[in-house]
């Protein structure tokens, strides 16, 4: 059975219409997807539990060979046909990266979009992107069972128009659909809730990622973030704090590395495990042990601190330039959110509370803080929430649907749905060849539809005649933000349609909706039976019809007199019991009826299939 | 009868709860609609209705309306992983059929 979350109260959706949506943290050196379920706003780890994907794509003639963690092990063995950091290049010209990046290699084809070479042939940046978010969507369609109805993707704020419109090319090819770009540092600040201050303020997001830095300052003004200033550095991150470490090793060991790709490799993991040690304690052991190469050492806080030194300042000389482009002091920021692995260095979050005078924002994971944001709006957006930008926030007081067959209330807005609201429902038709159909528009949470309140009545007509239950008609109940309700009802094959304009709460005291409510929890047990009952009478009713129809046609071609008394008998039967009050009991000679007629249907089929067949040859099958 | 929590489902609540902040429990509820006549509701809980009944069990209290009782009595919620997906179950015994997907069901 289906795995269920939990909604907010009142936003329940109707089964099969779970509206799931992801926020993509699309990075330089890594990426993330995340998204919120039961109201926890979490990353969606792959099957051996990284939250993080490796933002690298492996080529071979084939086409793409790997992504992620295994790509990633193929950059040293196989550099030409790895591609990492892509996002550093996605929207760029020909000239453009040829200026800033020269030691890519380009195909050199007139193409107007630069193609980077590869064993699979030329590839765009835009494609290696794709497929990067085609892993991210692979992975929360398994996690969450099911396709997305949507994506909010974050890029950094600095990003302009025609590497927004690249990396949404991208997530198109990813088959995915932009909800929204939104700015990474704003996204930040999402997950920190800083966006439901009721004040307006002025925030710093400071992010030191793998292989860049990124400070931005942003202003929250009426629930609307704008990035006042935005400075950083595309060569600065956690890899430049590793190198210096290495190079700290080769220094105190006398080991050389010339040449020796393994040694390398094998120091930067040392590195990276002594930085990680320093995070939680003041000395981290350090043990080399390559071939003939072995060294074993201690690195102090200190010393690794003083190691860095430049490395931060260089990041609060940003800091400073940025906030003098927003003529504002270190004194105006109100928050610090930080962001990036490298923020858990102590050394960055002492600089960076120093700087700002005052305690910075770490609670939430700085790896997935990004992303976590990303969904928060991606929820928002997709219409699993009531949208918190809006000022009018009203609710259904009470159900609202329309009459089915047998008298019953199909509810289609459930009572206390947050409004503006839209949902959607398919119908279809009861009889062959009905062409027209009454939809009685109601409002109360009562089974039966003479214990709710008429709205309205419509016709839908010129559906084309077709067999009972073929006709897909799909009513939808929208209520937008002053309670006004429409329904609307579209024939789906035909397109032929019909609505009506009602206000629903219209004459309705306080009082009377109260009354309402309770009765329906009053005669909560009565009206299950009454449904059941109607259900079963309903049932009942199309049965007979449908005997009645065919036995009129060929019932003596069929049928031996003996059979047939039988199924009359049945029907006989059928028609007592719908007239009684029993609902099993309608259940029992429905049954017992199709019984004594399954002959009878099953010669009839054949006779049809038989017909369909009868002079054509076995070569028109194939 | 009642409606019970497995331990598993109640520590997801009692986190869920947590993390939100706010909310009494867990709301359980039935809508006559879907593709197999009825569909569950499991929402959070802010109030509760004079109407309502409440169980509590593993330390979480389960809030329903008395019309959705009489489809849910006997109610045991899981929670459980297939795969990489994760989310609740409900094992109800008034179930006889559901649709293939299991978020509609008939009794």
């Amino acid at each position: 059975m289906a795995l269920l979350q939990i909604s907010e109260p009142g936003q329940s959706t109707a089964p099969h219409q779970h509206r799931l949506a992801a926020g993509i943290d699309l990075g330089t050196t890594n990426s993330l997807v995340a998204t919120v379920r039961s109201g926890l706003a979490e990353t969606l780890p792959d099957a051996s539990g990284n939250a993080m994907l490796p933002s690298v794509v492996c080529f071979d003639s084939h086409g793409v060979a790997a992504i992620g963690v295994q790509a990633r092990e193929q950059a040293a063995l196989n550099p030409h046909n790895t591609i990492s950091s892509v996002k550093r290049l996605i929207g760029l010209s020909h000239a453009e990266i040829a200026g800033s990046y020269p030691f890519v290699r380009l195909e050199s084809t007139d193409d107007s979009v630069p193609r980077l070479s590869t064993a699979a042939g030329g590839v765009t940046a835009i494609e290696v992107s794709a497929q990067i978010l085609s892993a991210l969507r692979d992975r929360a369609v398994a996690s969450l069972g099911g396709d997305l109805a949507g994506v909010v993707i974050t890029v950094p704020a600095y990003f302009d128009d025609s590497q927004r419109q690249a990396t949404k090319d991208a997530a198109q090819l990813a088959g995915l659909k932009v909800l929204r770009l939104i700015n990474e540092p704003t996204a930040a600040a999402i997950a920190y809730g800083i966006d439901k201050k009721d004040s307006d303020t002025t925030i710093a997001v400071y992010d030191l990622g793998g292989g860049t830095f990124d400070i931005s300052i942003l202003k929250l003004e009426r629930g609307v973030f704008e990035v006042l200033a935005t400075a950083g550095d595309t060569a600065l991150g956690g890899d430049d704090i590793d190198n210096a470490i290495v190079q700290w090793i080769l220094d105190e060991s006398g080991l050389g590395i010339d040449n020796d790709a393994g040694l390398q490799r094998h120091l930067l993991d040392v590195a990276r495990n002594a930085k990680h040690q320093l995070s939680g304690s003041a000395v981290a052991e350090l043990k080399v042990e390559s071939g003939p190469s072995a060294w074993t050492g201690q690195l102090s806080r200190e010393t690794f601190d003083g190691l860095i030194e430049s490395l931060v300042d260089r990041t609060i000389r940003a800091c400073k330039s940025t906030l003098n482009d927003a003529s504002l002091n270190a004194s105006d920021i109100e928050e610090v959110v930080m962001v990036g692995g490298s923020t858990r260095v102590p050394l960055v979050r002492e600089t960076v509370s120093a700087f700002f005078k005052q305690d910075v924002l770490t609670s939430i994971d700085p790896d997935e803080v990004v992303a976590v944001g990303a969904a928060l709006q991606a929820d928002i957006l997709v219409g699993n929430k009531p949208d918190s930008d809006l000022l009018l926030l009203d609710v259904v007081p009470l159900s609202l649907g329309i009459e089915t067959m047998g008298g019953l209330t199909e509810h289609i807005i459930p009572r206390n749905t947050t409004i503006p609201v839209a949902r959607a429902q398919e119908f279809t038709t009861y009889k062959d060849g009905q062409t027209a159909m009454a939809l009685h528009v109601v409002q109360g949470e009562r089974d039966l539809v003479q214990d709710c309140r008429s709205l309205g009545r419509f016709e839908l007509r010129g559906i084309p005649p077709m067999v009972a239950g073929q006709a897909r008609i799909q009513v939808t109940f929208q209520v937008d933000a002053d309670g006004l309700l429409t329904v609307a009802a579209t024939e789906q094959t035909s397109g032929v349609a019909a609505e009506v304009h009602i206000k629903p709460s219209y004459g309705l005291s306080d009082g009377e909706i109260e009354t309402m409510i309770r009765d329906s929890m009053k005669h909560a047990e009565s009206d299950v039976q009454l449904r059941m009952l109607q259900e079963q009478r309903v049932e009942a009713d199309r049965t007979i019809e449908a005997l009645d129809a065919a036995m009129q046609k060929d019932a003596e071609a069929f049928l031996s007199a003996e059979e047939k008394s039988q199924i009359l008998s049945a029907k006989d039967t059928l028609i007592a019991a719908r007239e009684g009050e029993d609902s099993d009991q309608i259940k029992k000679a429905l049954r017992d009826l199709e019984a004594a007629s399954q002959a009878y249907v099953a010669r009839r089929m054949n006779a049809t299939v038989g017909d369909l067949m009868r002079g054509t040859t076995i070569s028109n099958y194939e | 009868m009642a409606i019970t929590l497995t331990d598993a489902a109640a520590d997801r609540v009692k986190n869920f709860i947590d993390n939100r902040g706010k909310g009494v429990g867990l709301r359980l509820g039935v809508r006559t609609t879907g593709c197999s006549g009825m569909a569950y509701v499991l929402e959070f809980a802010d109030e509760v209705e004079e109407t309502d009944v409440v169980f509590e069990d593993n330390d979480v209290k389960v809030v329903v309306d008395p019309k959705s009782l009489v489809y849910l009595d006997g109610t045991e919620l899981d929670f459980g992983k297939e795969g990489l997906n994760e989310g609740f179950k409900f094992k109800n015994p008034n179930v006889k059929d559901e649709c293939g997907c299991g978020e509609s069901f008939n009794v």
